[in-house]
């Protein structure tokens, strides 16, 4: 099964395309790791899977063939934004409170008991928690909720090396313990070295390479994603300035 | 490091999947909204406790006016200029009021969406399992149900602070007599949570659209503005056809909506009389015009004093007017058509909110 199946794909906001042409398959039972430069279109590709935008052109279906926003899809994705926005006015009981009234499947048992280990006291305000507890937080209402497939938008560009660590090793065990399929973007390459084993190359809108980490650093000799990724990168770059 | 890897059991007793029904999602919003609905709920009662201090001595000081007799004594015009003197102060209370239909609507409803938009929230709340059509029409519908029962309370203590200043009698007492249909108008039991809700619908669609909270606020006042105004000087009079009469005994309590006059049975002028025609009228005592019934401080009455000295002379005096039978009609017309709108403007924010696109 596929949790991302993406054909044609694109999305076009006024007269500039943030994504074009874009056909993939995103494997279930994988971390992959959605790679490149700001404003390559990874965010407009996220936002695509998981129903907060509609294409403009080409199609995308989840969960093995699912309508996007259907509520099966709702139901098997969860999705961290960006920055992991949440209500910082309200309490995290409160968050937890309505992630729990919004879902079919919430266990609340869980998120409670993650919470209380991570050192996070429900009723402080979600505003009042450090950048690293935000988005532990955020993290814990989406795993709490039994998905499918987790989607994680630049989960860790805004906190620090240990904060890093932590959210990437609770996002490891889910995909290892529960087999939770989890698709990630990200712009930092050293940190996705060990957790995807699925990678989506990406620049200007387009994706540039895709497939089986291990496969692709056999098929184009490079010792490292990172390597591998600079070098598909620089390659694009040059290509279109020179066209 | 074993707390951060805890796994996460697939189906283990609480995860079990359960129904999503639309109560739900009014807990949510109570969840969200309880602050904004404390704070609409606190602001009416303070509102509410100072128009009852000043409704309790109006209604004392007309109590007094009713029933004193004779009517014409000194001592009864005395406490019916009491009476008109509690006007002044009472007729600025409206302009005050007139804001809190808008203010309530527009801080209640702009920020709905704007809010999830500007701090992007909703990235959180339109992926969760709860469809977010439904999520829209079950925060919105909720929020505009709570807002119509809460202006419904205070418009009834609008109503009866002013009752006195509209009753069908004040005339004939020496005292302001008001038409129910232009006084407090748009403050009464339908029209009150009518433009309070239009006002909210129009602040959450502003949001969905501006998706930025202050600006939606103010294009939401501006837009009550434009619809009051519109109401008020255009719309209103034309609810119902108004009647037409020759009878210069019109009472106070009509809405007099224009004024006309004919001299042998043809169109003479519109309004009142040219200076040469009120030359042939002489008033006794004073001089001035001053119709039956308006006492030392009242207000005049609308018996036009000129009709009874031209009517010689061949001129006879029109007037259009809507009666006060026609008070509660008219509150139904202006709330119903409030109440389309809001629902309109409703279902098209939902439909954005369906359709929107990041």
């Amino acid at each position: 099964m596929n949790v991302v199946e993406a054909s044609g794909l694109g999305k076009r906001y006024g007269r500039t395309w943030a994504l074009r042409e874009c056909t993939l398959e995103i494997p279930a039972g994988r971390v992959s790791a959605l790679v490149g430069p700001n404003g390559a279109g990874k965010t407009t590709l996220l936002n695509l899977a998981v129903g907060l935008s509609a294409p403009s052109a080409g199609a995308v279906t989840v969960l093995g063939g699912r309508r996007v926003g259907s509520p099966d899809a709702l139901d098997g994705i969860a999705f961290v934004a960006q920055d992991t926005p949440l209500y910082k006015t309200l309490s995290v009981a409160d968050m937890i409170y309505i992630a729990r009234s919004l879902n079919r499947r919430f266990d609340q048992a869980y998120a409670k008991a993650r919470l209380d280990e991570l050192g996070i006291p429900v009723k402080r305000r979600a505003g009042k928690l450090s950048g690293g507890q935000q988005a532990q937080l955020a993290l814990t209402l989406a795993l709490a909720r039994r998905p499918q497939l987790l989607v994680l938008d630049e989960p860790v560009a805004a906190l620090d090396p240990v904060a890093r660590h932590d959210f990437m090793a609770t996002v490891l065990a889910a995909a290892a313990a529960d087999g939770v399929s989890v698709l990630l973007s990200s712009h930092v390459l050293t940190e996705l070295e060990r957790v995807a084993s699925h990678l989506v190359l990406m620049s200007r809108g387009r994706v540039r390479l895709a497939g089986p980490v291990d496969e692709l650093l056999a098929t184009h000799g490079q010792a490292s994603l990172e390597q591998l990724a600079l070098h598909f990168l620089r390659e694009t770059e040059t290509s279109e300035v020179t066209r | 490091m074993t707390a951060l890897t805890m796994p996460a059991r697939r189906d283990s007793g609480d995860a079990a999947p359960r129904p999503l029904p639309w109560r739900r999602m009014l807990r949510v919003t109570w969840r969200q909204e309880r602050f904004k609905i404390a704070g609409v709920a606190a602001l009416l009662v303070v509102l509410a406790v100072w128009l009852w201090i000043a409704g309790t001595s109006v209604h004392h000081a007309y109590a007094a006016v009713l029933a004193c007799h004779p009517a014409s004594s000194p001592n009864c015009q005395d406490l019916a200029s009491t009476f008109n003197g509690t006007w002044n102060s009472v007729s600025y209370w409206t302009i005050f009021l007139q804001l809190v239909p808008a203010l309530i609507g527009a801080f209640a409803g702009a920020p709905v969406l704007a809010r999830e938009l500007e701090t992007g929230t909703f990235r959180f709340a339109w992926t969760q399992g709860f469809e977010r059509w439904r999520w829209a029409l079950a925060k919105l519908v909720a929020l505009a149900v709570v807002l119509a029962a809460a202006t419904f309370a205070f418009s009834v203590l609008v109503s009866w602070c002013y009752q006195p200043f509209l009753g069908p009698n004040n005339q004939d007492l020496g005292i302001y007599g008001n038409s129910p249909l232009v006084t407090v108008f748009s403050l009464r039991e339908v029209t009150f949570p009518a433009w309070t809700v239009a006002t909210f619908a129009v602040g959450a669609l502003a949001g969905m659209l501006i998706r930025r909270v202050v600006p939606a606020i103010v294009a939401a006042l501006a837009v009550y503005a434009g619809l009051a105004v519109a109401a008020a000087a255009f719309l209103r009079e034309h609810y119902l056809t108004p009647l037409v009469s020759s009878d210069t005994n019109v009472p106070g309590t009509a809405w007099i909506i224009g004024q006309w006059w004919t001299k042998d049975g043809r169109f003479a002028f519109a309004g009142n009389p040219p200076l040469n025609l009120i030359s042939k009228c002489s008033f006794p005592g004073g001089g001035g015009p001053g119709g039956k019934g308006g006492g030392p401080g009242g207000p005049p009455s609308s018996v036009n004093p000129f009709a009874q000295c031209l009517a010689p002379h061949g001129y006879a005096e029109w007037n259009s007017f809507q009666p006060v039978s026609r008070f509660w009609p008219f509150q139904w017309i202006e709330g119903g058509w409030l109440l389309v709108l809001s629902a309109l403007l409703i279902a098209v924010t939902i439909w954005l909110v369906h359709r929107r696109v990041a």
